[in-house]
């Protein structure tokens, strides 16, 4: 560790999770993340772990479920139509309270959609997506630095709070070359895992399930897993802030759409406008706190998204009424343009 | 009391909610047996599925994962991947392995992942009321074939493991039935031998226990075991399919 390679984002996520202890993935192929699978395919041999083709989505993750069980720090990535066949397996998981990094690409849809960068499947991937009451955490890199940071991490936090994590990026994370360097993520003190089913030698035997048939019992779990996720709002949220000191219009993106967002700040404040820019690095937990003390001071949001309009929500819930929350998408696979923002911001009156 | 013979100690003390008459319980004693006698409970990991026996993971007394339906063979895919060294079993209904999940069982048995699949066929969906299962024989009344089942609408009852068996990956495949004492110790035999087949790294084995459900079937236990015989022996033949001998 310690020095910087030039790498493309499939793979840098890939090699990430192996700096991370990652020793197994299953997956399935779809673009745009098929370099991920490809790459742990000829990399996990090499440190002992195990790469699998499976025959369907739905195996995949049914395949993580069963090395999550076995104690194992298991990956698996898809894009948007294969996310929506692991939704099964993804709520069976966080039911049985195991700890897994789910990496989606998003695409285009809905349905199959097309192979264009999109954030449509925000809505999929913070509110469920699975049935039943359950959360990932989901955390979004707007860089392959980040990436590789947050995939590091995402594995301790998974672990700590016995959760899937979701990784979300779009085809220019994954297709795009940047420098990275792989660092350690900051410890945490983990717990360990004597829930795991690995043969119930020298000890009663554990059962990893997710049925409870007692409605008292079931609502009583679900509580229970809710708490957890009260602690993860409390502890995980990631945000950043760009020029809101002053800032009149404040922008809200995440990913690909924040780094067009901050090249239409940078002309913009140029040009002398008090723009700033909030960039949620987590999805779930969302950062409501740092947009509600926001709206304080700002006259007006401006969300932009690759999508009809899905974050947006999140942020008006947070802005609570206090001042307006304009929306900018593009959608189908449609990259906004930094004169598109611009533009957009102008005929706000632009905070100048 | 008089104790006629002990509960094999990989099987928990609890009671089971098997109906009257099910064969379910014989089938989980008689794995639970083969367990004892191999000596291999304590690195044993069991996968329940979705069906009748999807409290199967309170009854055995070894780790076990619950499954979603008809996924376990890729839950138990994801096992015996971290865990080589461990015994891995399915314990599938045949709605959950022959409908469901019939992608993850023919992957998994061509792969020749190193499981062993115990395949309860009784010809019907037990659980969900009696529903048509992809086993209910031909003119076999259920609950959404209630004119019997027909051919022309909805194909015809599928032999798991006679189209198991054409995969290379496979290394033991056999047909067993518990509708009487003689047939119950060949039951046995067989899941001996499937779980030895794993032990040796053979690859992917399987036995298919034909099974009662006279809830469903709306009979009494003994003709129940009776109608088995009649029915589903000449239609599902019994015997073995595929041996490691015949692999190597
Ligand atoms: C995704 C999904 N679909 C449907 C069900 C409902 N379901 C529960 S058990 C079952 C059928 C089980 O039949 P079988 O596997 O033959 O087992 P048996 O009950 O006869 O032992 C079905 C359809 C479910 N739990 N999950
Ligand atoms: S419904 Fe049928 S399969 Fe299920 S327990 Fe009752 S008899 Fe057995």
């Amino acid at each position: 560790m310690g020095e910087r390679i030039l790498m493309k984002g499939n793979e840098a996520i890939g090699e990430a999770a192996i700096k991370a202890g990652c020793r197994y993935f299953f997956g399935y192929p779809i673009t745009p993340q098929n370099e991920l699978p490809e790459y742990m395919s000829r990399r996990l041999p090499e440190v002992g772990g195990v790469f699998l083709q499976a025959e369907s989505e739905v195996a995949a993750i049914n395949m993580v479920y069963g090395a999550a069980g076995a104690g194992a720090r298991v990956m698996t990535s898809s894009s948007s139509p294969g996310i929506s066949l692991k939704m099964e397996g993804i709520s069976y998981i966080a039911g049985a309270d195991l700890p897994c990094v789910i990496v989606n690409i998003v695409r285009g849809g809905p349905g199959l959609g097309g192979i264009q960068p999109a954030q449509s499947d925000y809505f999929q991937a913070t509110k469920g997506g699975g049935h039943g009451d359950y959360h990932m955490v989901v955390l979004a890199p707007s860089s392959i630095q980040e990436a590789v940071d947050l995939v590091m991490e995402a594995f301790d936090i998974a672990d700590q709070y016995r959760v899937p994590v979701m990784v979300i990026g779009d085809g220019m994370i994954g297709q795009m070359m940047e420098p990275v360097e792989f660092k350690e993520p900051p410890k945490r003190d983990l717990p360990a895992k004597d829930w795991i089913t690995d043969g119930c030698k020298g000890r009663k035997p554990n059962v990893i399930n997710s049925l409870s048939l007692q409605p008292e019992k079931l609502e009583e779990m679900n509580w229970n897993r809710y708490k957890r996720y009260e602690k993860i709002k409390e502890n995980e949220v990631k945000v950043e802030t760009i020029n809101m000191e002053d800032a009149e219009i404040a922008l809200v993106a995440y990913g690909t759409t924040s780094r067009i967002c901050f090249s239409a700040m940078e002309t913009l404040r140029e040009e002398g406008y008090k723009v700033g820019l909030i960039r949620p690095i987590t999805l779930w937990p969302f950062p409501t706190e740092t947009i509600s003390k926001a709206a304080d001071n700002v006259k007006a949001f401006l969300t932009v998204e690759m999508s009809t309009g899905q974050m947006v929500e999140d942020v008006r819930l947070a802005v609570n009424g206090k001042v307006p929350v304009h929306f900018y998408g593009r959608t189908g696979g449609m990259v906004p343009s930094p004169d598109e923002i611009i533009e957009q911001v102008k005929a706000l009156g632009g905070g100048k | 009391m008089i104790k006629v013979a002990g509960r094999p100690e990989s099987l928990t003390d609890k009671q089971m909610h098997y109906c009257p008459g099910c064969t379910h319980g014989i089938i989980h004693r008689l794995v639970a047996e083969v367990m004892d006698e191999l000596g291999i409970r304590e690195k044993t990991i069991g996968v329940a599925p979705v069906g009748c026996s999807v409290l199967a993971y309170e009854y055995f007394n070894c780790d076990m994962h619950e499954a979603a339906h008809g996924r376990a063979p890729a839950v138990a895919t994801g096992i015996k991947r971290v865990l080589p060294d461990k015994v891995v079993f399915t314990y599938q209904g045949d709605g959950d392995l022959a409908s469901i999940g019939t992608a993850e069982i023919v992957h998994a048995a061509n792969r020749g992942e190193k499981i062993t699949t115990i395949f309860v066929n009784n010809a019907i969906y037990g659980m969900t009321g009696g529903q048509m299962a992809p086993t209910t024989l031909l003119g076999q009344k259920a609950t959404t074939a209630p004119y019997g089942r027909d051919a022309e609408k909805a194909g015809y009852p599928i032999r798991v493991s006679e189209m198991l068996s054409t995969l290379t990956g496979v290394a033991y495949i056999a047909r067993v039935s518990v509708h009487n004492p003689q047939h119950i110790r060949k039951a046995k035999k067989a899941i001996k031998k499937a779980f030895e087949t794993q032990l040796e790294g053979k690859g992917f084995s399987l036995v298919e226990v034909l099974s009662t459900c006279p809830t469903n079937w709306g009979l009494t236990p003994i003709e129940a075991l009776k109608w088995l015989e009649e029915n589903m022996i000449p239609y599902y033949p019994l015997g073995e399919f595929k041996t490691p001998e015949e692999v190597e």
